[in-house]
């Protein structure tokens, strides 16, 4: 098992004057997962964003370390897979073409098995060769599964991870949970108190203010 | 390097579907020059003019066409996916790659057309020419790349673009001018030496800082 931990420390993000949080503090090891709870407009996506390196903090500190040893921010992507609402991939390429050409951006070896593998994990083996932009909702969030998880990441963050799915849908997003419970860090943020047997915590970001 | 290829790829392929940019491009280039040999009529413009008119069509052509690399990630919502699989120095490049392969191509065309259409527009100094029209090439895309991140972030994508990029292509373009009048006129490659390393040290530079910024103006 890969040693990886995130330490997050006096975390503040203002957007212009408006503050959206302070002072938060946590970390987590390897086969730790947490929930991201708050109202609406809280800052969870914003939260999620941070800590996935895409969007800058305003004062506070985020550390990857992996195996004792600092990750570069600038690497930091290489880490991490996101599932969100508003991760939109590209509605021009087929299923395949956009995992393919995300492993190929990644400088990942593109073995067929694995993407058909992947496709057919997530129920859309059959509409491989679809274009995106023929998807439905449900089918489109089953995208981003396999695109957060192609690259195996040792962080997996999820952002509202039943939305848009059907029953099938959901059962897969419980076990691949479970699954990288085992041994990654997984950040959930979330509303849905169902979602909470997701995580081993709860950060409230509404004690944040 | 590779990661850079496939993003220029990505982009390369995604145009050749969508036609984003190329179709409005051809369009403008059409228009433009059309709209110039109607207004010079049967007159005999100076050699002069259309040296720099060939420059006027090219600057708004750029203008038309090369902010779509990252504005049309931006309208459609797919910065973030970029952001996650990929180095925003790779992300920056690949972009780069496909503006340089865009403007190579319109500005061929806009040549072609313009050496066609008007008779008067005789190149004495072809090598010159062809020498100004590359390091222009890497100077206009290199610009347009960065100026395009900065935008994608704006309201005012539109209007902002060219009030943005007037003054930071204008040094280019006047060398360009310099240059191409040069060439026309038939002057010697060696007494356009000082135009050249300005045009080079514009590309080096432009490059260099967009490099350096990118990072900053993608994060947020």
């Amino acid at each position: 098992m890969i040693k990886i931990s995130l330490e997050v420390q006096n975390l503040k993000k203002l957007f212009s004057r408006r503050l959206i949080f302070k002072e938060l503090d946590f970390s987590l090891n390897q086969s730790q997962s947490l929930i991201i709870a708050g109202k609406n407009g809280s800052g969870k996506s914003t939260l999620i964003k941070i800590i996935a390196g895409v969007l800058s903090h305003s004062g506070g500190n985020i550390r990857y370390i992996k195996e004792g040893k600092e990750i570069d921010k600038e690497k930091i992507f290489n880490f991490i897979g996101l599932v969100s609402p508003y991760l939109i991939l590209y509605d021009e390429f087929t299923a395949k073409e956009n995992l393919e050409l995300f492993a190929r951006i990644r400088g990942l070896k593109i073995e067929t098995d694995l993407i058909d593998n992947l496709l057919n994990e997530i129920g859309l083996y059959d509409r491989r060769n679809d274009l995106l932009r023929t998807f439905s909702s449900g089918m489109k969030q089953r995208m981003k599964y396999a695109s957060s998880i192609l690259h195996n990441p040792l962080v997996l963050l999820i952002d509202e991870p039943t939305s848009n799915l059907d029953l099938l849908g959901k059962e897969f997003v419980q076990n691949l949970i479970q699954r990288y419970r085992k041994e990654k860090i997984v950040i959930v943020a979330t509303n849905d108190r169902e979602d909470y047997s997701f995580g081993d915590s709860v950060i409230n970001l509404d004690d944040y203010k | 390097m590779k990661k850079i290829f496939y993003i220029f790829l990505k982009d390369f392929s995604s145009e050749l579907r969508t036609r984003y940019a190329l179709n409005a491009l051809v369009m403008f280039i059409i228009v433009a020059v059309s709209i110039i040999l109607f207004s010079i009529g049967s007159e005999k413009a100076p050699e002069n003019i259309f040296a720099g008119m060939f420059w006027v069509v090219v600057f708004f052509s750029a203008m038309s066409g090369l902010s779509r690399t990252f504005v049309s990630e931006e309208e459609r919502g797919t910065t973030l996916i970029l952001s996650l699989i990929a180095h925003p120095t790779s992300i920056l490049l690949g972009k780069f790659l496909f503006n340089l392969v865009l403007i190579f191509f319109i500005n061929t065309v806009i040549a072609v057309l313009y050496y066609t259409v008007f008779s008067d527009f005789v190149i004495r100094n072809f090598e010159m020419f062809v020498y100004a029209f590359i390091l222009g090439n890497i100077g206009i895309a290199g610009s347009s790349t960065i100026i395009a991140a900065i935008i994608s972030k704006a309201n005012a994508k539109g209007t902002l673009y060219p009030v943005l990029s007037f003054p930071i292509l204008l040094p280019l373009i006047l060398m360009l001018i310099e240059i191409t009048k040069f060439s026309v006129e038939g002057i010697s490659l060696n007494e356009a030496t000082a135009e050249f390393l300005v045009l080079i040290s514009y590309d080096i530079i432009m490059i260099t800082a967009s490099i350096m910024v990118f990072e900053i103006i993608w994060r947020d």
